[in-house]
């Protein structure tokens, strides 16, 4: 307590009020969570084509669009903090690069499960799983930059020039897979006709899924924004320390 | 001008030292020799069959070789606290960029013109026509200023051999597709109109969204 004491009373109950809203968020994601899989397994209608896989499609559909959602954030965040130059814009930006790797690492996952069954293939050469796949990368270099950088203070800056170059390339990236696989030959045929034809409960449950990955993503991000404040504090108490 | 002036500049340093040194064309041009060679055992197909995957091999060496030599142009500065005395230059952070960035073009120009008459002999590569240099011409300006901006990166950091081409190869994936695309319609010598109406476009708008980018925020990889 004794840290504590020291700051003015506000920003203590400040931090309260926001730790036991992430805990209600947390106890309202797990309530959807629950009810995002009875629906999934036990509501949702098998698919007449695709059977029981296709059920995946509820998971990786909000998953995917919620990881372009993360490097979007890391994107602004890093922009926020070329400009304004505060460790409150880097751990937003830091913290939605984490989750959304994580998140475009089960969207990919999650994406290669349901092809091979359906595609016949693991994987397919196709723009969106391209990009996403580079997106990957470029992610997983953003978070690799941070690490090997000689100073925090550098490991910022860097990952925040490689979050904005990395969102820059993505429509490039998208575009020149979509003109590189139109002239080779295609041997399936994507996702879309698939979605074109939903029926109404799959689609309400889509809907439903993507509600609840949502709270499952601002919880994750709220937590590890609130997480690199504490990893902030702590490492600088050792420097003070060590200065004693 | 002012701008131009010091980019030449240190453009001209660099093209002086290897002059004096000759260590990144030498090496580059052997290490592209041994990609080729590399490659010939890993596909193992009969001599003249190797010409539909022949500019996928001319991409991938010259990818390869364009990591080696901008690496080697930034590691070079920090002998002797060159990259300090770079620094401290009077001339702008653009001008440093542009200058490392015309260097490295022109080390990668030389050496993948003289090494495309030999990769022409070792994979029987059927034509050479202006239009192949043209879109080497503009997809190592994309390598070069996509690479340029990494290696500053990279030269500070630890690990710089293996984070230059972490950060530098998912970034040009569509230039190495326009590259393999164009130079494939190019060799193979028939219609060419999706060169000009698709490829060299997109490569052209690579370049310049490039060109723009990395020199204005190439300052905030030198600070701290």
């Amino acid at each position: 307590m004794a840290a504590i004491a020291g700051r003015p009373a506000g920003k203590a109950s400040w931090q309260r009020g926001l730790r036991d809203a992430r805990l209600w968020l947390l106890l309202i994601t797990a309530v959807l969570m629950l009810v995002d899989g009875y629906l999934i397994f036990m509501v949702a209608p098998t698919d007449a084509v695709l059977g029981h896989v296709q059920r995946i499609f509820y998971v990786h559909v909000p998953i995917s669009i919620l990881s372009f959602l993360g490097f979007l954030i890391c994107a602004v965040a890093g922009i926020g903090y070329l400009i304004r130059r505060t460790e409150r814009w880097d751990r937003v930006a830091h913290a939605s690069a984490e989750v959304g790797v994580v998140f475009v690492t089960l969207a990919l996952v999650t994406g290669i499960i349901w092809a091979r069954p359906v595609w016949n293939a693991w994987w397919q050469w196709e723009p969106r799983l391209t990009t996403t796949l580079i997106l990957w990368f470029i992610y997983v270099a953003y978070l690799m930059i941070r690490q090997y950088a000689p100073t925090p203070q550098q490991g910022r800056t860097w990952s925040a020039v490689v979050g904005i170059i990395g969102f820059v390339d993505v429509p490039i990236v998208y575009y020149s897979v979509q003109w590189w696989q139109s002239i080779h030959p295609k041997q399936v045929i994507g996702p879309e006709a698939a979605e074109g034809a939903l029926e109404p409960i799959m689609a309400q449950i889509l809907v439903f899924s993507l509600v609840a990955t949502l709270a499952l993503f601002t919880y994750l991000l709220l937590e590890r924004v609130a997480l690199r404040g504490i990893e902030d504090r702590l490492s600088q108490l050792r420097r003070e320390g060590n200065t004693d | 001008m002012e701008l131009l002036r010091g980019a030449l500049t240190v453009a001209w340093k660099d093209v002086r030292l290897e002059l004096r040194s000759r260590e990144v064309i030498a090496s580059a041009l052997v290490f592209g020799l041994i990609v080729v060679v590399v490659f010939n055992f890993g596909l193992n197909r009969a001599p003249g069959s190797l010409a539909p995957v022949a500019p996928g091999l001319l991409w991938v060496a010259y990818a390869f070789i364009g990591v080696l030599a901008m690496n080697r142009a930034f590691t070079r500065e920090l002998e002797h606290g060159g990259l300090d005395g770079l620094l401290l230059a009077p001339i702008s952070r653009d001008a440093v960029f542009l200058g490392k960035m015309l260097g490295s073009l022109a080390f990668m120009l030389v050496i993948e013109a003289i090494l495309l008459p030999v990769f022409a002999v070792m994979l029987d590569l059927p034509t050479l026509s202006p239009t192949l240099g043209l879109v080497i011409l503009l997809a190592t300006v994309g390598f070069a200023t996509v690479g340029t901006f990494f290696a500053g990166i990279a030269v500070q950091t630890r690990s710089r051999e293996i984070l230059l081409p972490v950060l530098f190869f998912p970034v040009v994936v569509p230039v190495i597709i326009a590259a393999v695309e164009a130079s494939a319609l190019a060799l193979q010598g028939g219609p060419m109109t999706a060169v000009w109406t698709r490829w060299a476009p997109l490569l052209l708008v690579f370049d310049a969204l490039y060109l723009v980018i990395c020199p204005w925020i190439f300052g905030f990889v030198f600070e701290g």
